[in-house]
């Protein structure tokens, strides 16, 4: 039981670690909780579902498409809400607020569009396949997602600390002032970074939706709790915080729930991240507080 | 103007006289037609509205013709009350079918018990509805006369030991399942192997399920919504855990079995109705709605059908005389010893039993259908 549990945990964790990488991106360039990261995810998993509906496209196809568009989504919540608010310099909770709308709108234009009833992904599209190892079971899509999670994080880290490009966002993210006095194109960076954040909320919405295969317009709400909570705990902005807070949070969840109780999965996951936050304030990884990344 | 009192006169007195010969029986039909739930509403309301027309297409009852006047009720108290106090003061209904939900009820029914008018649930299945006093009846047959069925066939034809639990326990309608479940599980001495809850929402079973796995039942009692349940079974399945399922209400859709296709079963579910009841009623009341209506019907229109017919027989034998206080009294007296053999099935009234010990409403004394599920459908059980 303990190994089917920890492989369990190891899925969720992942999950939400992918969840919480966009979101943790756009805090620590554009210093913005983008609240409607969780509506972006929610859009990517139907942008998958009605081209692989409508347009019989491969799961594949699908999962580029849901990236493309969940990421203009994100391009276009930079470009006509927060732009115009950084020009004005609006205190920085009127973003935060402007994203709560954002979410509303884009839940409410789903709820609409493909009303409210739970939608799937057609069986055929689902990767077949599982292996069982003694009593543990595992199914190819589960292998997938924590693939997928653990590689896109990879390439972020790498592309971060190792390119040109990830120089100018980490200097952005240290003052965006100083970076533009430098000569960097800090509203192309957060355009780009806003577009990149969307991006990969839509595919982890795209692999939740095949993992668990449940797609309601309301999905990201719950999600979006969690990713703020895993942001918190591993360093608000931080790449490795969001993914050890995501796997710590999937843990915490499934073990308490193994050995203690299911009703205490919630309570325990955040009376942990109480405790730590005690402890470390700044989470995990956060470095000191005037510093945003 | 001298011959005006006299035409008047004349004019009220063929109005009483057109009244007396052949009047319109108005009954009022208070049903969530619109909001979250309207999914149920509208199947109930056509179940009255096919059930109105085939009376009257027969010559009515007694002569008289059934006139419904259908409101909306919203699925909301407030409007309950509202839609309630216009069908009983304004409109001078002989009596009221509704509301759609159990919350409604409680807040509508005392307005019309207290009216002394007749008020009929079809799809009210909460505990003390008919404590509401003695002009509550309903037909809805309810969990706690569903489950303790449900549960002994399953035990029987599979021969359990144990069983675990799953259940929402944030959802009103899936915790009362579960306490119903609880009590019939002690009441029948089957030892619970684990209880297992999730909040709404919640799309990730697996760690409860490689607990209730790890802890070797012979079937898993699961008092979930069908999306849930669905969800419940793939994981279920894809964990290895092969036991069969007993559902509680929530598993009463067909989406169950679209959704989790073969992962159900062998699934044990109880339900007030069944579309492969093969009485000729029931096959003729399945026929007639989807020509009607142009889809199948479900377990609400089944009841809504149902109940205008329970109302039709206890109308025959009162005689109707145009006040509406007499006749609304008449009909309360009359309605209790109304049977009828009808698509849920053989239907009688018996008292309610009410927790203060005062006089009561009526609740349905009916048997409940159960299914087994085969090939991904509900098939009724045949208990060789």
């Amino acid at each position: 039981m303990l190994e089917q549990q920890l492989l369990n945990a190891l899925t969720l964790g992942s999950v939400y670690a992918l969840f919480a990488l966009g979101f943790t991106l756009v805090f620590g360039v554009l210093a913005v909780i983008n609240l409607s990261h969780g509506a972006v995810f929610m859009v990517g998993s139907y942008v998958a579902l009605a081209l692989i509906t409508h347009l019989q496209a491969s799961l594949w196809v699908a999962m580029l498409g849901a990236m493309l568009a969940s990421g203009i989504v994100g391009l276009l919540v930079d470009m006509l809400i927060l732009k115009p608010l950084r020009a004005r310099n609006a205190p920085h909770l009127i973003p935060m607020i402007a994203t709560i709308g954002v979410g509303i709108m884009l839940t409410s234009a789903a709820q609409g569009l493909f009303g409210a009833e739970v939608l799937r992904f057609p069986e055929e599209t689902l990767p077949a396949g599982e292996f069982v190892i003694g009593d543990v079971h595992v199914r190819a899509l589960e292998i997938a997602i924590v693939a997928i999670a653990f590689l896109l994080m990879a390439v972020l880290f790498v592309a971060l600390k190792r390119t040109q490009l990830g120089r100018a966002l980490r200097a952005i993210a240290e003052s965006p002032k100083a970076a533009w006095l430098l000569g960097i194109n800090v509203e192309g960076l957060f355009h780009i970074t806003s577009f990149a954040a969307a991006a990969l909320g839509g595919i982890a919405g795209v692999l939740i939706g095949l993992n668990f295969n449940a797609i309601t317009p309301f999905m990201g709400q719950p999600m979006l709790h969690k990713g703020i909570a895993v942001i918190i705990l591993g360093g608000m902005g931080d790449i490795r915080g969001a993914l050890i807070g995501g796997l710590f949070l999937g843990f915490a969840e499934v073990i308490s729930k193994a050995y203690l109780s299911s009703q205490m999965g919630d309570a325990v996951a955040f009376g942990l991240l109480f405790l730590i936050l005690l402890v470390r304030p700044s989470g995990l990884f956060g470095r000191k507080l005037e510093r945003k990344a | 103007m001298r011959f005006l009192p006299k035409t008047l006169a004349l004019v009220s007195a063929l109005a009483c006289a057109g009244l007396a010969q052949a009047a319109d029986i108005k009954i009022g039909v208070a049903e969530a037609l619109t909001g979250g739930a309207a999914q149920y509403g509208v199947s109930i309301r056509n179940g009255f509205q096919l059930a109105a027309e085939e009376i009257n297409a027969k010559g009515g009852i007694n002569g008289n013709k059934i006139q419904l006047v259908i409101e909306d009720e919203q699925g909301k108290k407030e409007e309950g009350i509202n839609v309630f106090k216009k069908l009983i003061f304004q409109d001078k209904v002989l009596m009221v079918f509704g509301p759609t939900l159990s919350n409604s009820m409680f807040a509508a029914g005392p307005v019309a018990n207290a009216a002394k008018t007749v008020v009929f649930g079809t799809s009210n299945t909460a505990n003390g509805i008919t404590d509401i006093g003695p002009y509550v009846f309903r037909n809805s047959v309810m969990e706690s006369d569903v489950l303790p069925v449900t549960v002994a066939t399953a035990t029987k034809h599979y021969k359990l030991k144990k069983v675990a639990v799953i259940y929402g326990n944030d959802d009103a309608f899936t915790k009362s399942g579960y306490d119903v479940f609880k009590k019939v599980l002690e009441d029948q001495k089957l030892p619970v192997t684990t209880t297992e809850t999730y909040v709404k929402g919640d799309v990730d079973f697996k760690a409860q399920l490689t607990k209730i796995k790890a802890s070797n039942p012979d079937a898993v009692v699961c008092s979930c919504l069908a999306e849930e349940a669905a969800n419940i079974m793939l994981q279920a399945r894809g964990l290895g855990l092969k036991v069969p399922f007993i559902g509680g209400n929530g598993f009463n859709s067909p989406k169950l079995f679209e959704i989790s296709k073969l992962a159900g079963e062998g699934t044990f579910v109880g339900s007030p109705w069944s579309n492969t009841n093969p009485a000729p009623v029931n096959k003729a009341f399945v026929a007639a709605y989807e020509k009607k209506f142009g889809g199948e019907p479900n377990q609400f229109a089944a009841q809504g059908y149902d109940a205008l017919y329970i109302a039709a027989a206890a109308l025959k034998d009162v005689k109707l005389t145009g006040d509406i206080n007499a006749d609304r009294e008449a009909l309360k007296n009359a309605l209790p010893k109304a049977t009828i053999s009808g698509v849920t099935g053989p239907f009688k009234f018996r008292p309610a039993v009410t927790k203060n010990g005062k006089p009561g409403g009526w609740d349905a004394d009916q048997k409940p259908f159960i299914y087994l599920v085969k090939g991904g459908k509900f098939t009724l059980y045949d208990a060789k």
